[in-house]
Protein backbone atom coordinates (compact mmCIF):
# COMPACT_ATOMS: atom_id res chain seq x y z
CA UNK A 1 0.00 0.00 0.00
CA UNK A 2 1.36 3.42 -0.88
CA UNK A 3 1.88 6.12 1.73
CA UNK A 4 -0.37 8.47 -0.14
CA UNK A 5 -3.12 9.84 2.09
CA UNK A 6 -6.50 8.69 0.91
CA UNK A 7 -9.40 10.51 2.45
CA UNK A 8 -12.80 8.91 2.52
CA UNK A 9 -14.88 10.54 -0.23
CA UNK A 10 -17.71 12.95 0.52
CA UNK A 11 -21.37 11.90 0.13
CA UNK A 12 -24.50 14.03 0.09
CA UNK A 13 -27.31 12.65 2.22
CA UNK A 14 -31.03 12.81 1.42
CA UNK A 15 -33.67 11.68 3.91
CA UNK A 16 -37.36 10.90 3.44
CA UNK A 17 -38.81 12.00 6.74
CA UNK A 18 -42.05 10.04 6.33
CA UNK A 19 -44.06 8.18 3.73
CA UNK A 20 -45.73 10.53 1.32
CA UNK A 21 -42.89 13.09 1.33
CA UNK A 22 -39.93 13.26 -1.02
CA UNK A 23 -36.31 12.89 0.07
CA UNK A 24 -34.70 16.09 1.20
CA UNK A 25 -31.04 17.06 1.37
CA UNK A 26 -29.87 17.11 5.00
CA UNK A 27 -26.08 17.43 4.75
CA UNK A 28 -23.00 15.45 3.86
CA UNK A 29 -20.57 12.98 5.38
CA UNK A 30 -17.45 10.98 4.61
CA UNK A 31 -17.50 7.24 4.06
CA UNK A 32 -15.33 4.72 2.21
CA UNK A 33 -18.20 3.44 0.05
CA UNK A 34 -21.92 3.85 -0.58
CA UNK A 35 -22.96 1.10 1.81
CA UNK A 36 -21.01 2.61 4.70
CA UNK A 37 -22.29 6.06 3.73
CA UNK A 38 -25.87 4.83 4.28
CA UNK A 39 -24.94 3.36 7.66
CA UNK A 40 -23.10 6.49 8.73
CA UNK A 41 -26.00 8.62 7.52
CA UNK A 42 -28.33 6.65 9.77
CA UNK A 43 -26.13 7.43 12.79
CA UNK A 44 -25.46 11.06 11.91
CA UNK A 45 -28.82 12.19 10.54
CA UNK A 46 -31.55 9.91 11.94
CA UNK A 47 -30.78 9.42 15.65
CA UNK A 48 -34.34 10.49 16.51
CA UNK A 49 -36.37 8.71 13.85
CA UNK A 50 -36.06 11.63 11.44
CA UNK A 51 -36.29 9.32 8.46
CA UNK A 52 -37.80 6.20 6.92
CA UNK A 53 -35.50 6.11 3.89
CA UNK A 54 -32.01 7.41 3.08
CA UNK A 55 -30.31 8.17 -0.24
CA UNK A 56 -26.60 8.89 -0.52
CA UNK A 57 -24.95 10.32 -3.63
CA UNK A 58 -21.22 10.84 -4.12
CA UNK A 59 -20.75 14.61 -4.02
CA UNK A 60 -18.43 14.37 -7.01
CA UNK A 61 -21.29 12.90 -9.08
CA UNK A 62 -23.62 15.87 -8.65
CA UNK A 63 -23.93 18.35 -11.49
CA UNK A 64 -25.36 21.71 -10.46
CA UNK A 65 -26.39 24.84 -12.30
CA UNK A 66 -23.78 27.55 -12.05
CA UNK A 67 -24.49 30.47 -9.72
CA UNK A 68 -22.62 32.77 -12.11
CA UNK A 69 -25.26 32.38 -14.79
CA UNK A 70 -28.22 32.26 -12.47
CA UNK A 71 -29.92 35.33 -13.92
CA UNK A 72 -29.59 34.27 -17.54
CA UNK A 73 -30.39 30.66 -16.68
CA UNK A 74 -33.65 31.30 -14.82
CA UNK A 75 -34.73 34.46 -16.66
CA UNK A 76 -36.82 32.76 -19.36
CA UNK A 77 -39.44 31.90 -16.72
CA UNK A 78 -39.58 35.41 -15.29
CA UNK A 79 -41.73 37.05 -17.99
CA UNK A 80 -44.21 34.20 -18.39
CA UNK A 81 -46.78 35.16 -15.81
CA UNK A 82 -49.42 33.47 -17.99
CA UNK A 83 -48.14 30.13 -16.63
CA UNK A 84 -49.87 30.93 -13.33
CA UNK A 85 -53.65 30.72 -12.86
CA UNK A 86 -53.73 34.15 -11.17
CA UNK A 87 -52.84 35.70 -14.58
CA UNK A 88 -56.36 35.13 -15.85
CA UNK A 89 -59.45 37.19 -15.32
CA UNK A 90 -62.45 35.19 -14.20
CA UNK A 91 -65.84 36.94 -14.47
CA UNK A 92 -67.72 37.40 -11.24
CA UNK A 93 -70.01 34.55 -10.30
CA UNK A 94 -68.16 31.89 -12.27
CA UNK A 95 -67.35 29.00 -9.97
CA UNK A 96 -65.31 25.78 -9.98
CA UNK A 97 -62.77 27.27 -12.39
CA UNK B 1 -22.10 20.22 -5.79
CA UNK B 2 -19.87 22.01 -3.36
CA UNK B 3 -16.55 21.66 -5.29
CA UNK B 4 -13.80 24.12 -4.55
CA UNK B 5 -15.38 27.54 -5.01
CA UNK B 6 -13.88 29.91 -7.55
CA UNK B 7 -13.27 32.49 -4.88
CA UNK B 8 -10.85 30.13 -3.18
CA UNK B 9 -8.49 30.40 -6.11
CA UNK B 10 -8.57 34.18 -6.27
CA UNK B 11 -5.44 36.11 -5.51
CA UNK B 12 -5.62 37.29 -1.89
CA UNK B 13 -4.59 40.83 -2.70
CA UNK B 14 -7.01 41.29 -5.53
CA UNK B 15 -9.83 43.61 -4.52
CA UNK B 16 -13.30 42.11 -4.29
CA UNK B 17 -15.25 42.76 -7.53
CA UNK B 18 -17.60 45.67 -6.70
CA UNK B 19 -20.71 44.43 -8.52
CA UNK B 20 -20.53 40.99 -6.87
CA UNK B 21 -19.80 42.54 -3.50
CA UNK B 22 -22.86 44.79 -3.90
CA UNK B 23 -25.03 41.73 -4.62
CA UNK B 24 -23.58 39.92 -1.58
CA UNK B 25 -24.27 42.94 0.65
CA UNK B 26 -27.80 43.17 -0.72
CA UNK B 27 -28.51 39.50 0.05
CA UNK B 28 -27.15 39.83 3.59
CA UNK B 29 -29.12 43.03 4.22
CA UNK B 30 -32.31 41.41 2.87
CA UNK B 31 -31.93 38.55 5.43
CA UNK B 32 -31.65 36.01 2.61
CA UNK B 33 -29.12 33.24 3.06
CA UNK B 34 -25.76 33.03 1.32
CA UNK B 35 -25.37 29.56 -0.19
CA UNK B 36 -22.17 27.57 -0.87
CA UNK B 37 -21.62 28.45 -4.51
CA UNK B 38 -22.61 32.12 -4.23
CA UNK B 39 -19.96 34.76 -4.46
CA UNK B 40 -18.73 35.80 -1.00
CA UNK B 41 -15.80 37.99 0.08
CA UNK B 42 -12.69 36.03 1.04
CA UNK B 43 -12.74 37.52 4.53
CA UNK B 44 -16.33 36.29 5.05
CA UNK B 45 -15.37 32.79 3.91
CA UNK B 46 -12.32 32.74 6.18
CA UNK B 47 -14.19 34.07 9.20
CA UNK B 48 -16.86 31.39 8.72
CA UNK B 49 -14.35 28.56 8.30
CA UNK B 50 -12.57 29.72 11.45
CA UNK B 51 -15.78 29.94 13.48
CA UNK B 52 -17.45 26.76 12.19
CA UNK B 53 -14.24 24.73 12.57
CA UNK B 54 -13.76 25.95 16.14
CA UNK B 55 -17.37 25.07 16.83
CA UNK B 56 -16.96 21.58 15.31
CA UNK B 57 -13.74 20.96 17.24
CA UNK B 58 -15.52 21.98 20.47
CA UNK B 59 -18.20 19.34 19.89
CA UNK B 60 -15.59 16.66 19.26
CA UNK B 61 -13.30 17.56 22.18
CA UNK B 62 -16.44 18.08 24.28
CA UNK B 63 -17.08 14.35 24.21
CA UNK B 64 -14.07 13.73 26.46
CA UNK B 65 -15.09 15.30 29.79
CA UNK B 66 -18.42 13.46 29.70
CA UNK B 67 -17.10 10.26 28.19
CA UNK B 68 -15.04 10.12 31.38
CA UNK B 69 -18.17 9.24 33.39
CA UNK B 70 -20.01 6.80 31.11
CA UNK B 71 -18.64 3.69 32.80
CA UNK B 72 -19.35 5.14 36.24
CA UNK B 73 -22.89 6.47 35.70
CA UNK B 74 -24.97 5.71 38.82
CA UNK B 75 -27.75 3.82 37.02
CA UNK B 76 -28.50 2.21 33.68
CA UNK B 77 -30.94 5.03 32.93
CA UNK B 78 -28.29 7.70 33.49
CA UNK B 79 -25.77 5.70 31.51
CA UNK B 80 -28.07 5.35 28.48
CA UNK B 81 -28.84 9.09 28.61
CA UNK B 82 -25.16 10.05 28.89
CA UNK B 83 -24.21 7.82 25.97
CA UNK B 84 -26.97 9.34 23.83
CA UNK B 85 -25.72 12.80 24.75
CA UNK B 86 -22.09 12.06 23.91
CA UNK B 87 -23.26 10.51 20.61
CA UNK B 88 -25.14 13.73 19.90
CA UNK B 89 -21.95 15.75 20.45
CA UNK B 90 -20.23 13.58 17.84
CA UNK B 91 -23.18 14.15 15.51
CA UNK B 92 -23.03 17.92 16.08
CA UNK B 93 -19.35 17.87 15.19
CA UNK B 94 -20.22 16.03 11.97
CA UNK B 95 -22.95 18.53 10.98
CA UNK B 96 -20.52 21.37 11.56
CA UNK B 97 -17.56 19.86 9.70
CA UNK B 98 -19.99 19.20 6.87
CA UNK B 99 -20.99 22.89 6.89
CA UNK B 100 -17.32 23.99 6.93
CA UNK B 101 -16.60 21.75 3.95
CA UNK B 102 -19.18 23.62 1.86
CA UNK B 103 -16.80 26.59 2.13
CA UNK B 104 -13.94 24.67 0.51
CA UNK B 105 -12.15 23.46 3.66
CA UNK B 106 -11.40 19.73 3.81
CA UNK B 107 -12.14 17.55 6.82
CA UNK B 108 -8.60 16.23 6.95
CA UNK B 109 -7.17 19.73 6.80
CA UNK B 110 -9.40 20.95 9.64
CA UNK B 111 -8.39 18.02 11.84
CA UNK B 112 -4.72 18.64 11.09
CA UNK B 113 -5.11 22.27 12.13
CA UNK B 114 -6.78 21.20 15.38
CA UNK B 115 -4.10 18.61 16.12
CA UNK B 116 -1.33 21.12 15.38
CA UNK B 117 -2.94 23.58 17.81
CA UNK B 118 -3.58 26.07 14.99
CA UNK B 119 -7.34 26.03 15.45
CA UNK B 120 -9.00 26.25 18.83
CA UNK B 121 -11.92 24.64 20.60
CA UNK B 122 -13.98 26.07 23.45
CA UNK B 123 -11.87 26.55 26.57
CA UNK B 124 -14.58 25.11 28.78
CA UNK B 125 -13.51 21.59 27.83
CA UNK B 126 -10.11 22.13 29.41
CA UNK B 127 -11.66 21.80 32.87
CA UNK B 128 -11.76 18.38 34.55
CA UNK B 129 -14.90 16.42 35.46
CA UNK B 130 -14.20 15.43 39.05
CA UNK B 131 -17.53 14.01 40.19
CA UNK B 132 -20.80 12.64 38.82
CA UNK B 133 -22.41 15.99 39.64
CA UNK B 134 -20.22 17.53 36.95
CA UNK B 135 -22.38 15.69 34.38
CA UNK B 136 -25.29 17.68 35.80
CA UNK B 137 -23.42 20.99 35.86
CA UNK B 138 -22.14 20.52 32.30
CA UNK B 139 -25.62 19.81 30.95
CA UNK B 140 -27.24 22.63 32.90
CA UNK B 141 -24.58 25.37 32.64
CA UNK B 142 -22.28 24.47 29.75
CA UNK B 143 -25.01 23.29 27.40
CA UNK B 144 -27.23 26.09 28.68
CA UNK B 145 -24.59 28.65 27.69
CA UNK B 146 -24.03 26.86 24.38
CA UNK B 147 -27.77 27.02 23.58
CA UNK B 148 -27.78 30.75 24.34
CA UNK B 149 -24.94 31.15 21.82
CA UNK B 150 -26.42 28.82 19.25
CA UNK B 151 -30.04 29.92 19.00
CA UNK B 152 -29.14 33.21 17.23
CA UNK B 153 -26.84 31.23 14.91
CA UNK B 154 -29.91 29.49 13.43
CA UNK B 155 -30.47 32.87 11.72
CA UNK B 156 -26.86 33.23 10.60
CA UNK B 157 -26.41 34.59 7.07
CA UNK B 158 -24.63 31.46 5.82
CA UNK B 159 -27.22 28.81 4.88
CA UNK B 160 -25.42 25.55 5.70
CA UNK B 161 -24.25 26.85 9.11
CA UNK B 162 -27.73 28.11 9.97
CA UNK B 163 -29.30 24.78 8.99
CA UNK B 164 -26.74 22.80 11.01
CA UNK B 165 -27.54 24.98 14.02
CA UNK B 166 -31.28 24.34 13.71
CA UNK B 167 -30.55 20.64 14.02
CA UNK B 168 -28.10 21.15 16.89
CA UNK B 169 -30.47 23.38 18.87
CA UNK B 170 -33.31 20.86 18.59
CA UNK B 171 -31.06 18.25 20.16
CA UNK B 172 -29.41 20.43 22.79
CA UNK B 173 -32.49 21.09 24.86
CA UNK B 174 -32.52 17.46 25.99
CA UNK B 175 -28.89 17.93 27.04
CA UNK B 176 -29.68 20.86 29.25
CA UNK B 177 -32.71 19.23 30.84
CA UNK B 178 -30.96 15.97 31.65
CA UNK B 179 -28.20 17.99 33.37
CA UNK B 180 -30.71 19.99 35.36
CA UNK B 181 -32.44 16.77 36.37
CA UNK B 182 -29.17 15.24 37.61
CA UNK B 183 -28.51 18.28 39.80
CA UNK B 184 -32.10 18.43 40.99
CA UNK B 185 -31.95 14.80 42.09
CA UNK B 186 -28.64 15.33 43.87
CA UNK B 187 -29.62 18.59 45.54
CA UNK B 188 -32.77 16.91 46.93
CA UNK B 189 -30.85 13.84 48.09
CA UNK B 190 -28.56 13.26 51.04
CA UNK B 191 -26.37 16.00 52.47
CA UNK B 192 -23.34 14.51 50.75
CA UNK B 193 -25.18 14.48 47.41
CA UNK B 194 -26.27 18.07 47.83
CA UNK B 195 -22.71 19.08 48.69
CA UNK B 196 -21.52 17.33 45.53
CA UNK B 197 -24.05 19.28 43.44
CA UNK B 198 -23.02 22.56 45.09
CA UNK B 199 -19.34 21.85 44.49
CA UNK B 200 -20.02 21.23 40.79
CA UNK B 201 -22.03 24.45 40.46
CA UNK B 202 -19.22 26.34 42.24
CA UNK B 203 -16.60 25.04 39.84
CA UNK B 204 -18.57 25.41 36.55
CA UNK B 205 -20.32 28.77 37.04
CA UNK B 206 -17.45 31.11 36.16
CA UNK B 207 -16.04 29.03 33.30
CA UNK B 208 -19.61 28.88 31.86
CA UNK B 209 -19.79 32.70 31.91
CA UNK B 210 -16.43 32.82 30.10
CA UNK B 211 -17.85 30.67 27.30
CA UNK B 212 -19.42 33.77 25.76
CA UNK B 213 -15.96 35.07 25.03
CA UNK B 214 -14.10 38.25 26.02
CA UNK B 215 -15.99 41.45 26.85
CA UNK B 216 -17.30 43.38 23.84
CA UNK B 217 -14.53 45.98 23.88
CA UNK B 218 -11.90 43.22 23.67
CA UNK B 219 -13.60 41.01 21.12
CA UNK B 220 -11.79 41.60 17.82
CA UNK B 221 -14.19 39.78 15.48
CA UNK B 222 -17.55 40.88 16.89
CA UNK B 223 -18.17 44.06 14.89
CA UNK B 224 -17.46 42.55 11.48
CA UNK B 225 -19.34 39.34 12.33
CA UNK B 226 -22.40 41.36 13.29
CA UNK B 227 -22.21 43.34 10.05
CA UNK B 228 -22.16 40.09 8.12
CA UNK B 229 -25.05 38.76 10.23
CA UNK B 230 -23.01 35.76 11.30
CA UNK B 231 -23.36 36.97 14.85
CA UNK B 232 -26.61 38.55 16.06
CA UNK B 233 -25.79 39.53 19.64
CA UNK B 234 -22.55 40.61 21.28
CA UNK B 235 -20.72 38.45 23.84
CA UNK B 236 -21.84 40.63 26.75
CA UNK B 237 -25.46 40.66 25.61
CA UNK B 238 -25.58 36.88 25.45
CA UNK B 239 -23.78 36.54 28.78
CA UNK B 240 -26.39 38.78 30.41
CA UNK B 241 -29.25 36.77 28.88
CA UNK B 242 -27.67 33.61 30.25
CA UNK B 243 -27.28 34.99 33.76
CA UNK B 244 -30.87 36.27 33.74
CA UNK B 245 -32.17 32.87 32.65
CA UNK B 246 -29.96 30.79 34.94
CA UNK B 247 -30.10 32.48 38.35
CA UNK B 248 -33.78 31.56 38.95
CA UNK B 249 -32.95 27.99 37.89
CA UNK B 250 -30.24 27.83 40.56
CA UNK B 251 -32.84 28.92 43.10
CA UNK B 252 -35.14 26.12 41.94
CA UNK B 253 -32.28 23.69 42.45
CA UNK B 254 -31.63 25.06 45.93
CA UNK B 255 -28.02 25.78 44.97
CA UNK B 256 -26.09 29.01 45.41
CA UNK B 257 -23.93 30.53 42.72
CA UNK B 258 -20.36 31.44 43.73
CA UNK B 259 -20.67 35.19 43.25
CA UNK B 260 -21.17 37.46 46.29
CA UNK B 261 -21.95 40.39 43.95
CA UNK B 262 -24.80 38.64 42.19
CA UNK B 263 -28.06 40.54 42.73
CA UNK B 264 -31.24 41.52 40.95
CA UNK B 265 -31.32 45.10 39.73
CA UNK B 266 -34.99 46.11 39.86
CA UNK B 267 -34.63 49.18 37.67
CA UNK B 268 -32.59 47.47 34.96
CA UNK B 269 -34.63 44.28 35.14
CA UNK B 270 -31.42 42.25 35.04
CA UNK B 271 -29.11 40.40 37.38
CA UNK B 272 -25.81 42.17 37.92
CA UNK B 273 -22.81 39.98 38.54
CA UNK B 274 -19.23 40.25 39.75
CA UNK B 275 -16.06 40.70 37.71
CA UNK B 276 -14.94 37.75 35.59
CA UNK B 277 -11.34 36.62 36.00
CA UNK B 278 -10.16 37.18 32.43
CA UNK B 279 -6.59 36.27 33.36
CA UNK B 280 -7.80 32.73 33.98
CA UNK B 281 -9.69 32.76 30.67
CA UNK B 282 -6.65 33.82 28.62
CA UNK B 283 -4.39 31.36 30.45
CA UNK B 284 -6.72 28.49 29.48
CA UNK B 285 -6.96 29.79 25.89
CA UNK B 286 -3.17 29.89 25.72
CA UNK B 287 -2.99 26.23 26.66
CA UNK B 288 -2.40 26.44 30.41
CA UNK B 289 -5.75 25.16 31.63
CA UNK B 290 -5.98 22.06 33.82
CA UNK B 291 -6.66 19.63 30.92
CA UNK B 292 -5.46 21.26 27.66
CA UNK B 293 -2.62 18.81 27.26
CA UNK B 294 -4.68 15.75 28.14
CA UNK B 295 -7.51 16.67 25.74
CA UNK B 296 -5.22 17.19 22.75
CA UNK B 297 -3.09 14.17 23.52
CA UNK B 298 -6.20 11.97 23.70
CA UNK B 299 -7.65 13.45 20.51
CA UNK B 300 -4.45 12.95 18.47
CA UNK B 301 -3.96 9.43 19.82
CA UNK B 302 -7.55 8.41 18.97
CA UNK B 303 -7.02 9.76 15.45
CA UNK B 304 -3.70 7.99 14.94
CA UNK B 305 -4.87 4.71 16.43
CA UNK B 306 -7.90 4.75 14.14
CA UNK B 307 -5.84 5.29 11.02
CA UNK B 308 -5.56 1.59 10.14
CA UNK B 309 -9.32 1.25 10.28
CA UNK B 310 -9.81 4.16 7.88
CA UNK B 311 -7.12 2.80 5.57
CA UNK B 312 -8.56 -0.71 5.64
CA UNK B 313 -12.06 0.57 4.86
CA UNK B 314 -10.91 2.57 1.85
CA UNK B 315 -8.71 -0.31 0.62
CA UNK B 316 -11.73 -2.62 0.84
CA UNK B 317 -13.93 -0.13 -1.01
CA UNK B 318 -11.34 0.33 -3.75
CA UNK B 319 -10.84 -3.38 -4.18
CA UNK B 320 -14.56 -3.90 -4.66
CA UNK B 321 -14.89 -0.94 -6.99
CA UNK B 322 -12.21 -2.30 -9.30
CA UNK B 323 -13.81 -5.74 -9.16
CA UNK B 324 -10.81 -7.52 -7.65
CA UNK B 325 -12.61 -8.60 -4.53
CA UNK B 326 -14.85 -11.60 -4.25
CA UNK B 327 -18.47 -10.53 -3.95
CA UNK B 328 -20.10 -12.30 -1.06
Amino acid sequence: MSDERREWPLWEVFVRSKRGLSHQHVGSLHAPDAEMAVRNARDVYTRRQEGVSIWVVATADITASSPDEKDAFFDPAADKAYRHPTFYHVPEGVRHL
Amino acid sequence: MYGLPDAEQRDEDRPEPPELLAEFDRLVAAETRIEPRDYMPDAYRKALIRQIAQHAHSEIIGMQPEGNWITRAPSLRRKAILMAKVQDEAGHGMYLYSAAETLGASREQLLELLHAGKQKYSSIFNYPTLSWADMGAIGWLVDGAAIMNQIPLTRCSYGPYARAMVRVCKEESFHQRQGFEILHTLSHGTQAQKAMAQDAADRWWWPALMMFGPPDDESPHTEQSMKWKIKRFSNDELRQKFVDATVPQAQALGLTLPDPDLRYDETAGHYTFGAIDWTEFWEVVKGNGPCNHERMEHRVRAHEEGRWVRDAAIAYAEKHRTGQGARG
